[in-house]
């Protein structure tokens, strides 16, 4: 046997059982409790229990069902972006940008559009870091510019042309009507349209809510999605900028 | 609630005099400057109302107009009413129309022309300031005519959909399920944006711009539920951003209960320059003291970009100066909304019992202010059944330290905008816990020598090293070096200088003398 096949767990192998809460624009009586368990044989689950159902103001009412999908997931036909580069410690980041380099790698990082939380950027960037891990701040060859929130895009193209950046780093973490999205074409737009492709930094977006296959469609070279670490991001750096560009050259 | 901490009172004393002398510096400047925002909302007491067809407001095209030709240093008030005498004209909105097309040229009267002017703008600002008087009696009748709710804290609740018409049912449903106070969120980056939207808002992101009418028609709908509800339903917006003392009188003017308004919060997290934000905080301030309106300081946002044990102190350090300033403004304690949240990693060891260190803190040092208390969003990892949780705990928190407002925490912080049901979620959960433990805090006194006495001790004793820094540096410096939120914001940098000015010898704002007058 192949391929894996896997069912959701409940607490007996193969049993496909889940939980999921939704609500339904009707008042709470029998047919809306009716139309809740409809709505979950429609998603597959079947048997399905509605173990609670509560009014909520005028017209709405929240259920809670636990029941049995029919759904079965192939673990062969799953597609992610694994990481293709190897994970190198903050010495390791030093050593390889000072020999191979021979100057400081200069990253510009900021959020974009309106944007005002830089709890991404910092995390990434600053000393402090995040879950222990310290920041690009904190590598010995890495010259960080970090602009803070709300930088418009040509802020950030002059700033990266400013510092000579190697690479541009933008969180975004506000996707309501996918500002993320719109932002993010709209700076690697600005970046094409104002240095030449071989001159261009390296262009990195992260968020808790990017999809991580969509560089192309957005025009970046990498995007970084929930739980990046700072060491994650540095390796990557080493190896687009220096590793692998040497090893194509 | 005294004496639970067993604070010195003679550190106390000192921690408040060490803010006053960071602070009167800051006051000082804000005395000598004003700034585009100040004129403009100047201009709006006097009754300029509306905007261009391009949406930008008349009190923008005046103001623009009247620095072109003298300068900001005078303020508006005068050139603007020497204007009027000339033209021949009382409305106005009708010399801004004018002053915008070029057809009327502004000057610095002397003599009688001086005189009158200035005789004629302190009418029409009075005229603007009693509309406010009579909000605030409104508001009195309404709360003796509905009543206050019968709990404390009140419950405070966000809508925030982007569109005015679905915000006003979802407000009303959230009274109903028993939210207090109302806040609609604004669209994001209108703190930026150098005047105020005019109309009523279907389309904004990540929220609602604030406008005079949005104001309006959520009051009147919230007017409806306070009728059927029996206890008055309070309506809060943002007194912020690069238009904060506009947004200040809209609201008094409107009938507002409570704003949103940090003494640093915008150099710190919006990048706008220090001395703006000091001058537009103390005229908004002293509007708000005239309206009866509550603010809301942001004290909780330090501990979203710095850690919330180590940096502790700079929320007490930063809750006095905002205190300072309020009270120079005019503002009562009653008024005060300081803020602090409940931000700690819950990994930490003991976090519960430093967050009721903190928050007891806060409530000794600060007795008579209705103190804002702000939920986890730091430490909101997606785990919505472990978030639900947690918000159980900070509401706990919040009952068990006796604090003023409590803004409810969604379990889907970090994931999504609010839906309905995370709504109906978190206010079960509010009311779970004060409906189980609401009177807790008449039980509730930290042990001597226990572990919260003894943190609360070290973090007022580090709030007295800060406050001992800053005096040795002064104010403008600490921000600039980075003090508040790990933020550097040096006092020549940021957005909006350019809308400042020093006071000329003859600079004349009958606003500020009628609300100084007062006080």
């Amino acid at each position: 046997m192949s391929r894996q096949i896997v069912r959701p767990y409940g607490d007996t192998t193969g049993d496909g059982m889940v939980q999921v809460s939704f609500t339904l624009p009707v008042a709470h009586d029998k047919r809306a409790e009716g139309a809740a368990v409809q709505l979950a044989n429609r998603m597959g689950i079947d048997p399905a229990m509605l173990v609670h159902a509560k009014p909520m103001g005028d017209g709405f009412t929240f259920f809670v069902v636990y029941g049995r999908v029919n759904h079965l997931v192939d673990l062969d036909a799953v597609q992610v972006v694994e990481r293709d580069f190897p994970l190198l410690s903050a010495k390791e980041v030093n050593t390889v940008v000072k020999q191979r380099l021979r100057r400081k790698l200069s990253v510009v990082g900021a959020c974009i559009g309106t944007d005002a939380h830089t709890v991404g950027i910092d995390a990434i960037l600053n000393v402090k870091g995040i879950a222990g891990e310290k920041g690009l701040e904190y590598y010995r060859e890495l010259k960080v510019t970090n602009l803070g929130a709300q930088v418009s895009v040509p802020e950030l193209v002059e700033a990266a042309r400013a510092e000579k950046a190697d690479a541009v780093l933008v969180s975004q973490v506000v996707t309501q009507r996918d500002a993320h999205l719109h932002n993010t074409r709209e700076m690697s737009a600005a970046f094409r349209e104002a240095m030449p492709a071989g001159r261009r930094p390296l262009l990195i977006v992260g968020g808790p809510r990017f999809d991580e296959t969509m560089t192309d469609e957005l025009g970046v070279d990498r995007i970084f999605g929930r739980g990046t670490t700072p060491g994650e991001v540095a390796s990557y750096l080493v190896h687009a900028l220096i590793t692998q560009r040497k090893a194509t050259t | 609630m005294t004496g639970k901490l067993d604070l010195d009172p003679v550190l106390v004393a000192r921690a408040r005099e060490l803010a006053r002398r960071a602070g009167q510096p800051v006051v000082d400047l804000a005395r000598s400057h004003t700034t585009v925002s100040v004129e403009r909302a100047v201009l709006r007491l006097a009754g300029v109302s509306g905007a261009d067809p391009d949406g930008i407001p008349w009190v923008n095209r005046l103001v623009e107009a009247v620095v072109a030709d003298v300068g900001l240093g005078h303020g508006v008030a005068v050139p603007v009413f020497d204007a009027l005498a000339r033209e021949g004209i009382t409305d106005v909105t009708l010399l801004a129309q004018k002053a915008a097309a070029g057809s009327v040229r502004f000057a610095l009267p002397t003599g009688r022309a001086a005189t009158a002017a200035r005789s004629a703008a302190r009418r029409a600002v009075g005229a603007g300031i009693r509309r406010i008087d009579r909000r605030r009696a409104e508001r009195d009748r309404l709360i003796k005519r509905h009543g206050d709710p019968k709990q404390r804290p009140w419950i405070y609740l966000i809508v925030a959909t982007g569109d005015i018409y679905e915000d006003i049912p979802q407000a009303q449903a959230a009274a109903r399920a028993g939210a207090d106070v109302i806040a609609v969120i604004r669209s994001t980056g209108q703190s930026l944006l150098d005047y105020v939207p005019e109309g009523a808002t279907r389309e904004g992101f990540a929220g609602t711009y604030a406008t005079q009418e949005n104001f309006r028609l959520m009051r009147a709908a919230l007017d409806e539920s306070s009728k059927e509800l029996g206890r008055y339903v309070r309506l809060t917006n943002y007194a912020s951003g690069l238009c904060m003392p506009e947004m200040a009188t809209l609201a008094g003017l409107e009938r507002l209960d409570m704003m949103l308004n940090d003494s640093m919060y915008g150099i710190l997290f919006r990048d706008i320059n220090p001395i703006r934000t000091f001058v537009d905080q103390r005229f908004s301030r002293q509007v708000h003291a005239r309206a009866g309106i509550i603010i809301n300081t942001g004290e909780d946002n330090y501990l979203t970009t710095a850690d919330a044990v180590d940096e502790a102190h700079t929320v007490t350090v930063s809750q006095l100066l905002n205190e300072f300033f309020a009270h120079e403004a005019g503002l009562a304690d009653w008024q005060l909304g300081l803020g602090h949240a409940f931000e700690i990693n819950p990994e930490v060891p003991e976090s519960f019992r430093l967050e009721l260190a903190h928050a007891l803190l806060a409530r000794e040092l600060f007795p008579d202010a209705p103190l804002k208390w702000m939920p986890p969003t730091k430490h909101m990892t997606g785990d919505v059944f472990r978030g639900n949780l947690l918000d159980g705990f900070f509401n706990l928190a919040g009952a068990l330290t006796g604090q003023g407002i409590l803004l409810v925490g969604m379990m889907t912080e970090a994931v999504v905008t609010p839906w309905l049901s995370d709504r109906d979620i978190a206010l079960q959960n509010v009311r779970y816990v004060l409906g189980a433990a609401g009177g807790l805090h008449e039980d509730f006194v930290p042990a001597p020598g226990g572990f919260i006495r003894r943190r609360a001790n070290q973090v007022l004793g580090e709030a007295l090293d800060l406050l001992e820094r800053i005096g040795e540096q002064t104010l403008l410096t600490a921000i600039a070096e980075g003090t508040f939120g790990i933020m550097k914001r040096p006092a020549d940098r940021g957005k909006g200088l350019a809308g400042v000015a020093a006071h000329e010898a003859d600079y004349c704002n009958p606003a500020t003398d009628i609300l100084e007058a007062a006080a």
